[in-house]
């Protein structure tokens, strides 16, 4: 039997197979479909210092082998995350990771340093790229200096991994990784969905309430797996990939690509349990295959 | 879940009406009235799921009620007796049942007619015979009407006059001049704005079902929110009904 176990730098894993935030809840939704003890960890939805109420409806548009979402950070804010949900998930038997947003580089700080007081949570995602909000999100995400500016704040307020996700919205997300990785970053997440539109030409309107939105699914995976295979080759700390991962054979390309986890996002939608058949599928193709250990097909490309 | 197709029947007005069953000697899990599925219409190449109501179920056939009106409610007038189909079922929160004695109206615009057999069904177990008035454009599908008979007191409603009542649901006598302890409406937004205004006016008590947008139906995506008197919350796990009061309607 291969050995799954993935180490990002001081952060073990049971596996490589994560959940990409905003897709799988706080786990506690999947609960029916899922062991959650056998996911590597789960990057539970993006988490604010302050209540958020998100875009207005509609927020998604199903596209070719895609969607776009609008959703713009709908959640109760940290305390409310620390106070009622931590809990109810605290003895999973997994890494839970809390992907974090912000407004400005106080937000996110200030929202690292609530989290640092639990001890349980091992990891934060940084979300310096979502492109669905008006203030932060994105806007820190496209350049080095405003990346670098907030991975720096949130390394001071924050002790353990920190995992920093990444926009694909960028004319070199190499350059970006660099910038991260030199700030203090632990490991970098790519790909975040790409900025993206839809027209309801019936309506002659826009299908989403915010006009634009991001694109996730299949559609973005050779664009994804490309990223990644190129940050890998220029960073030294891991990378974990994801961007339109459906089965075992979509990981794989992530993990030769480069990749030292990966995150299950859109996919989730479809079929519920389909990170435990993703686990599952890449230790069949592992055995079949002579490999012991998954690192020996990491980065090999 | 994967299940057999049973039977794809083509009702008056473009519905299908599909049953399906599962696989051997299985039986498929309770569903309440107001529920609703989520359907892998594979045969469209969609990416996502698809949420249909609950027409009627028992424990070895789920029926559903369907207005072919894009790429994946087409394709699945294209399925045919044998196939399989994977079901995530059941989800969301369904209609308030009420109590022995009540007098209950339901409302159905078109295809939202869909959950209000199995609910009307369900209430006959409790003694109930409801009120159901079901608007369409034009005359609606004559085996549809009778099950619907069965089970409730109908009531027709049509646009051009061609059955029933001549207008819309919201000039019906049994809406403007009953009385009734519940009223439960599906349809479209527009339409069930226009019931939620006679409601409150008459001061009924009643419950909408809705049919946001939505992409996983387990309350993980947040996409299909409905703007509540409590904020944006999830249609799929905190609906698809809704209480009057919860609305800003």
């Amino acid at each position: 039997m291969v050995n799954l176990v993935t180490k990002l730098g001081e952060l073990t894993l049971k596996n490589p197979v994560l959940t990409a935030s905003g897709t799988f809840g706080y786990g506690l939704e999947y609960e029916d479909f899922v062991d959650l003890s056998r996911l590597g960890g789960f990057v539970v939805k993006g988490t604010t210092l302050e209540h958020r109420e998100g875009n207005p409806y509609p927020r998604m548009a199903e596209t070719p082998s895609g969607m776009l979402n609008a959703v713009g950070l709908q959640n109760k804010g940290v305390d409310y995350f620390i106070g009622h949900i931590w809990p109810r998930i605290a003895s999973v038997d997994s890494q839970v990771i809390v992907n974090v947003s912000g407004k400005s580089i106080d937000d996110y700080a200030a929202t690292a340093e609530k989290l640092a007081a639990i001890d349980g949570i091992r990891a934060i995602e940084l979300n310096i790229s979502c492109p669905n909000v008006k203030q932060g999100g994105m806007a820190f995400g496209t350049t080095c200096d405003g990346a670098a500016s907030v991975v720096e704040a949130v390394r001071k307020a924050w002790p353990r991994h920190l995992m920093v996700k990444l926009s694909p919205n960028v004319t070199s997300i190499t350059d970006i990784a660099l910038a991260v990785e030199a700030a203090g970053a632990d490991s970098v997440s790519l790909i975040n969905t790409l900025l993206g539109m839809a027209v309801d030409i019936e309506r002659r309107r826009p299908v989403l309430s915010t006009v634009t939105g991001g694109l996730s699914g299949p559609a973005v995976k050779p664009v994804a797996v490309r990223m990644v295979w190129q940050v890998a080759k220029a960073v030294k700390i891991p990378v974990v990939g994801l961007g339109g991962i459906c089965s075992a054979a979509d990981a794989l390309e992530f993990i030769m690509a480069g990749a030292s986890a990966i995150q299950i996002g859109t996919a989730n939608f479809i079929d519920p349990a389909v990170t435990v058949k993703v686990i599952d599928g890449i230790a069949d193709w592992c055995d079949r295959h002579g490999v012991s250990d998954i690192s020996e097909i990491r980065g090999i490309i | 879940m994967t299940l057999r197709v049973d039977f794809v029947n083509r009702l008056k007005g473009g519905l299908l009406h599909i049953g399906l069953t599962p696989e051997g000697d299985e039986r498929l899990p309770e569903m309440l009235p107001g529920q609703f599925v989520e359907v892998a219409v594979d045969k469209a190449h969609v990416l996502l799921n698809r949420p249909f109501s609950i027409f009627n179920c028992t424990d070895r056939l789920l029926e559903l009620l369907v207005k072919p009106l894009g790429r994946a409610s087409e394709a699945l007038g294209s399925y045919e007796p044998g196939d399989s189909i994977r079901v995530i079922a059941p989800l969301g929160h369904g209609f308030t049942l009420a109590p022995e004695g009540s007098r209950v109206l339901l409302i159905g615009g078109g295809v939202g007619i869909a959950p209000l057999l199995y609910l009307a069904r369900t209430l006959n177990g409790r003694g109930i015979r409801p009120v159901i008035v079901y608007g369409e454009r034009t005359v609606p599908d004559a085996a549809l009407c009778a099950r619907l008979s069965e089970v409730a007191d109908l009531q027709i409603c049509t646009d051009d006059g061609s059955a029933g009542f001549h207008g819309f649901v919201t000039q019906h006598p049994a809406l403007t001049e009953g009385s009734y302890d519940l009223l439960q409406v599906c349809g479209p937004a527009v339409m069930m704005k226009n019931v939620a205004r006679i409601a409150r006016g008459k001061g009924l008590d009643a419950e909408y079902s809705l049919e946001n947008k939505m992409a996983c139906g387990l309350g993980a995506c947040l996409c299909c929110v409905e703007n509540t008197t409590t904020g944006n919350r999830c249609v799929c796990t905190d609906g698809p009904v809704f209480k009057a009061d919860e609305l800003p309607w």
